[in-house]
């Protein structure tokens, strides 16, 4: 095992979200426009030119390269957040990355704070809109019209790892943890065959097994090899095929499954690779399931309800985290009781899930106003229920009334918001953007760039994403009395 | 595969209380309740509110 890889056996990880975006009465302005709006609006973030000489979307983990278009100025609407969050436009969306976290506690934790930036954000931005105009923000994936936006999730794994590993072992586990990570939604798109309500947001939009692209032909392994870090070490393993989730357990329990799972992977601990004969068309029948009775045909000919195969994915996880003394944060038996409740009745898991939370209110609404899944206040419920503004997201409702588990409560959500976790780099991010944001002049997730009032800038490299911790930085940072000072005693190795 | 899993393996069966709380399950009174505060928060306008969230696609 990679010792760079984990600290105290914790995968450094973290999520970004895509949020859907309404001015309602506003029918001149773009949705660029209103997203860089919102972003421009945030009351936490600093502007920051964002550096994109160190990034590569292009590098294909297969060992090519392509061009990809860029089509907004990258450079205009970027903010960086105390955190260590980055908030910016991306394709016509407003879209919160959290910093890099260690272990997915902590990675809920601050992807639940991206929530409550954007919040924050739209309030701000509410107050410079003409009278009749009122905007929202969702933290779903789909408009239930054929377009979706992504909710991805970044993992840090040991180069070494074979991609074909990746591929062969990860593949059937992306495809069936769908019944836990799902955010569910009422009816299907793109072609699809037509249900009243699925598990998953984004299953429809999966076209192929293993690919380059996010926006099109959209694949269940996605081949970004862009590590934010030492290529030589590390990859950035970028899951794509999840759903945003407002549930905090369920965000916990969809990263620190999957952590869980490439760590086994990583130490060739899987004994099966649990191959699907067909997993893009699995895929959607998973979500169009939400009875979960439906038994996915296997390589083999043989064949396994989703259920089962997540049944048996926890069984040698389980036995992986005893075997590697790997602390699991409690996910193993968070991830045992949701089975256990799914198998038994989906609805016992509506204080964990969203896709059972909102099917729940769903049915009910239906059957008290003799509605059917078609119905416009049906699918303003399924949008609804995303808002992230307390006063009229559904979701928050829930939460005010006791009707779901949390992990963490409003103080420590918000402490999350404006600071940085002590464990990883963003630390540093986080803490220069408190001490010396306006010296601040560009940023990447690897980088800082300073001005220092000298003839040049000063690049600070963080290569390495459990370096720039507070245990190497913090006395440095604190005892800083200006960003010149702070670079000297950077360079001067204190 | 489940079955089997369990039966070589009962002692997890016995795993010790959840670290995560769950909360019981809500009655239908306290639904209904709920679907009184959705109707208070819930868009006026269903109909022009769904037709007119219209997204661009992302990622």
């Amino acid at each position: 095992m990679s010792p760079g890889r984990h600290s105290e056996h914790l995968t450094v990880l973290g999520t970004e979200t895509e949020f859907g975006i309404t001015i309602k009465g506003r029918t001149h302005d773009s949705a660029v426009l209103s997203s860089g709006l919102v972003v421009q609006s945030s009351p936490d973030g600093i502007p920051v030119r964002w550096s994109l000489t160190e990034e590569s979307p292009g590098r294909d983990a297969r060992g090519r390269r392509f061009t990809v278009p860029v089509d907004v100025d990258p450079e205009a609407l970027n903010a960086l957040l105390p955190n260590g969050a980055r908030l910016y436009v991306d394709h016509a969306h407003p879209e919160y990355s959290t910093p890099e976290c260690l272990g997915a506690r902590q990675a809920a934790l601050h992807d639940k704070a991206g929530e409550l930036a954007l919040a924050r954000a739209a309030r701000n931005t509410q107050g410079l809109l003409s009278p009749g105009e009122t905007v929202s923000i969702y933290k779903n994936n789909s408009d239930g019209k054929g377009n979706s936006y992504g909710a991805h999730e970044n993992y840090l794994i040991d180069r070494a790892v074979p991609f074909v590993d990746i591929i062969d072992y990860l593949t059937t586990f992306l495809v069936t943890r769908q019944i836990f990570t799902g955010s569910g939604k009422v009816g299907s798109e793109n072609g699809r065959p037509a249900v009243p309500y699925q598990v998953s947001q984004r299953a429809d939009f999966f076209e192929t097994r293993v690919g380059l692209e996010t926006t099109i032909r959209r694949p269940i392994i996605n081949t970004r090899d862009e590590p934010h870090s030492d290529p030589d070490r590390f990859r950035r393993l970028h899951v794509i095929i999840g759903d945003a989730n407002r549930s905090e357990p369920q965000t916990f329990l969809k990263l620190g499954a999957t952590a869980l799972l490439l760590a086994a992977i990583e130490d060739h601990a899987l004994p099966d690779r649990l191959e699907l004969d067909d997993p893009v068309r699995a895929t959607w029948e998973v979500s169009h399931d939400p009875e979960l009775g439906h038994r996915l045909r296997l390589a083999d000919g043989s064949s396994a309800t989703a259920l089962e195969l997540q049944w048996q994915y926890l069984d040698w996880l389980s036995k992986y985290a005893e075997a590697a003394s790997r602390p699991d944060e409690g996910v193993l038996d968070l991830w045992r009781g949701v089975l256990e409740d799914l198998e038994i009745d989906p609805l016992r898991t509506a204080d964990r899930l969203d896709w059972t939370s909102k099917l729940r209110i769903m049915e009910a609404y239906r059957a008290r106003e003799n509605i059917g899944w078609d119905h416009a206040r049906i699918r303003a419920l399924d949008l609804q229920f995303h808002d992230v503004d307390p006063a009229k997201g559904l979701y928050d409702r829930l939460v005010s009334r006791g009707s779901v588990v949390r992990l963490f409560d409003d103080r420590q959500v918000a402490a999350a918001l404006q600071e940085p976790p002590g464990e990883t780099r963003a630390y540093f991010r986080g803490m220069c953007v408190r001490k010396f944001g306006s010296s601040i002049m560009s940023a990447n997730w690897d980088s800082l760039v300073f001005d220092t009032g000298e003839a040049t800038y000063k690049r600070v490299p963080m290569m390495d994403p459990l370096r720039g911790n507070a245990r190497r930085v913090g006395t440095v940072i604190d005892t800083s009395k200006d960003v010149a000072s702070l670079i000297d005693a950077l360079g001067s190795g204190q | 595969m489940k079955e089997q899993s369990r039966k070589t393996h009962p002692e997890e069966e016995q795993v010790p209380e959840q670290d995560i709380p769950t909360t019981p399950q809500a009655d239908t009174g306290d639904l209904d309740d709920l679907l009184d505060e959705i109707d208070e928060v819930l868009e006026e306008n269903a109909e022009e509110f769904v037709r007119n969230y219209v997204q661009k696609g992302g990622e």
